[in-house]
């Protein structure tokens, strides 16, 4: 055995990760932390109240007679409970995430230093708006940035996230129907579209109708139009399309879309791509949403709430939701009310009780201002270059469908390659995890067979992108040259091994129930 | 003896006289993967050919189930709500999904032979 002069080892022992069992559980740094009703002791609290002075119970029939059925931890044991629960998370801040369509680039931490400034953090919704004029005119500000990116003249601040956004579109359009006097039930959502477009359609009580994708991945503009008609209301088109193809024939599509009378209705989803090269408004969309927290890079997935305000095009611009932010000789207000509506403006309704993501909106906002308009337009180039350089590098040893050109922010891969190998999709995703990599969006777009879409984002530098392209690439080697024990029942490092999809669906375990904790709440 | 025909959704239709067995093909349950849940239509509702007549979800995807002919539903199998992995294990069989009256045996000219099916999975 190696060892310096005192008698420690200096090098490492042989036992396997895999093959010991620990006596705790635990493995090593990984922990395998239960549920919070399995720690502590019932009744044991981490805080000493004073006695209760009451001289009589006043409670009668009320009272309570089992026990409330809360955890008993002290301070430390709660905090330490959860701080093990996140580092069992996987997140940007940890490594590279590669999930397509969802923009999982870097959160500036300038942006949270200005979301937490108590002017905006502390800014409570019903606080009279004289003491808030400041996080209104941060809002404003906003909104300027977001109507002057996308050449639109209008924007509804309030939806909550990307689908959010996506109803208030289609409530506007609707709202815009009817003041026509028309009745249209039809819109028409492409095959490649996100799973939010026809749910989207379908609860603002629209029926959908797919448009075919063509084999090169673009939609089937002929197709569309065949399929206009004086029953249609819109389109759902998302630009980049979720092929990471910019759809090439939109200015096109539109026209023919606004000759039949419909709305184009845009998935700002794929922002990223074109922030800054490309206004949706020239390109004749009449409603889009943005998720900030996707191009204007606030944290999402697990790590924070959304914001999807929605730009309107001239037509939709009156139908816009309350509440409306206006700004007069007495500074910045809102218009809750119809009665004080502005001329022209005939809102379809409210989303949500308040304005806004104030927390979210504050964080763009530090985004857009220290980018600037430059740095937008650099941030979306790069997504593109640093999604092609991906492309390139794996298009010889993966299968791309729609390789021949450039990508946009997306590098789309099928399972081609796999083809023979024994390893599908699935197994080549979860092995990313055992290389510590969160997978790409797989299986999506449905278009595409055993699809694995790859965003990187602007966020990663060159060293950081060469070092997944040559785990991914030596992933598809090892593969195609029948080397795939890495793939059978991946991960294998990580806290849970392969889960079993069709037995949590078959016989899924909706509630946690204790054996004899007579803690566990009710 | 009866008769078996296909649709390019990737239905089967098994014809006795004036009633209609229908499923998934074997390929459908096979692309589908392990199913999870299964819809199946009512007795006494009217489909079109054609027509959205059930629901089927696996862990990959969840589809619809088209009537291949236009009729009267005479049956649903109920037994898939229970144990849906009836769908993978025995699809052109035990995992059949509706039984319906034939309204207009003549669409079933349009519907393909079980060879013709063969060639055209192969060209998928």
């Amino acid at each position: 055995m190696t060892m310096n002069n005192q008698g420690r080892p200096t090098a490492p022992g042989t036992i396997e990760a895999n093959e010991l069992p620990t006596i705790s559980g635990d493995r090593g740094l990984m922990h395998e932390e239960p549920l919070i009703f399995e720690l502590g002791r019932p009744g044991m609290t981490g805080v000493d109240l004073p006695e209760v002075q009451m001289s009589e119970a006043r409670l009668g029939g009320m009272r309570r007679k089992g026990p409330v059925g809360l955890p008993g931890l002290s301070e430390p044991e709660v905090v330490r409970h959860y701080v093990r629960l996140s580092q069992t998370n996987y997140s940007i801040d940890a490594g590279l995430y590669p999930l397509g369509s969802c923009t999982m680039k870097h959160n500036p931490r300038l942006n949270e230093k200005m979301a937490r400034l108590p002017g905006f953090a502390d800014a409570h919704p019903l606080a009279p708006q004289k003491t808030v004029q400041g996080a209104m005119e941060a809002i404003a500000q906003l909104m300027n940035w977001l109507t002057t990116l996308t050449g639109m003249p209008a924007v509804a601040m309030s939806p909550k996230a990307g689908a959010h956004g996506e109803l208030c579109g289609l409530l506007a359009i609707r709202a815009a129907i009817e003041a026509r006097g028309e009745n249209r039930k039809r819109i028409l959502v492409p095959e490649s579209a996100h799973g939010t477009n026809p749910a989207t359609a379908a609860f603002a009580g629209f029926t959908v109708d797919e448009v075919p994708a063509k084999g090169d991945g673009h939609v089937d503009a002929d197709a569309l139009e065949a399929k206009l008609g004086l029953d249609v209301a819109a389109i759902m088109l998302t630009n980049p399309n979720t092929c990471g193809l910019f759809e090439k024939r939109i200015i096109e599509i539109a026209e023919h879309v606004h000759r039949a009378g419909a709305y184009f209705y845009c998935d700002g989803a794929n922002f990223n791509a074109i922030a800054g090269r490309v206004r949706p408004g020239d390109l004749g969309i009449d409603a889009m949403h943005i998720n900030l927290h996707k191009t204007f890079s606030t944290p999402h997935g697990g790590g924070g709430p959304g914001a999807g305000p929605v730009v309107l095009s001239e037509a939709l611009a009156p139908f816009a939701p309350l509440p409306l932010l206006v700004h007069d000789s007495k500074g910045f207000r809102l218009i809750e009310d119809r009665a004080d509506l502005p001329e022209g403006a005939n809102p379809f309704g409210r989303m949500c009780a308040f304005h806004g993501q104030m927390g979210m909106f504050t964080r763009a906002l530090a985004y857009m201002l220290s980018h600037g308009a430059d740095g937008i337009r650099q941030a979306s180039e790069d997504a593109v270059l640093s999604a092609n350089y991906i492309l390139a590098s794996l298009k010889d040893v993966m299968s791309a469908p729609f390789g021949d050109g450039p990508c946009m922010h997306e590098a789309l891969f099928d399972d081609s390659f796999l083809e023979g190998t024994g390893v599908t999709t699935l197994d080549f995703a979860k092995a990313m995890i055992d290389e510590g990599y969160h997978p790409m969006t797989m299986y999506f777009p449905l278009v595409v067979h055993g699809a694995m879409l790859i965003e990187p984002t602007e966020s990663e530098s060159r060293e950081s992108v060469d070092r997944f392209i040559h785990v991914l690439r030596t992933m598809a080697e090892e593969a195609k040259a029948g080397k795939t024990e890495r793939f059978g029942g991946a991960p294998r490092l990580a806290p849970r091994r392969r889960l079993d999809e069709t037995a949590a669906a078959r016989k899924p375990i909706l509630r946690w129930k204790p054996k004899d904790l007579p803690q566990a709440a009710e | 003896m009866s008769e078996v025909r296909f649709t390019d959704q990737h239905e089967w239709v098994r014809i006795d006289g004036d009633s209609a067995t229908v499923g998934i093909t074997k390929y459908a349950a096979e692309q589908l993967g392990d199913v999870v849940f299964v819809e199946v239509p009512e007795a006494g509702r009217n489909i079109g050919a054609g027509g959205e007549a059930a629901v089927v979800e696996s862990v990959k995807a969840a589809s619809e189930v088209y009537a291949p002919i236009g009729g009267e539903v005479t049956e649903g199998n109920t037994a898939l709500a229970d144990d849906p992995a009836k769908v993978n294990a025995d699809p052109e069989g035990e995992g059949w999904f509706f039984k319906m009256k034939i309204a207009d045996k003549g669409e079933l000219a349009k519907l393909m032979t079980a060879d013709q099916y063969a060639e055209f999975v192969k060209g998928l």
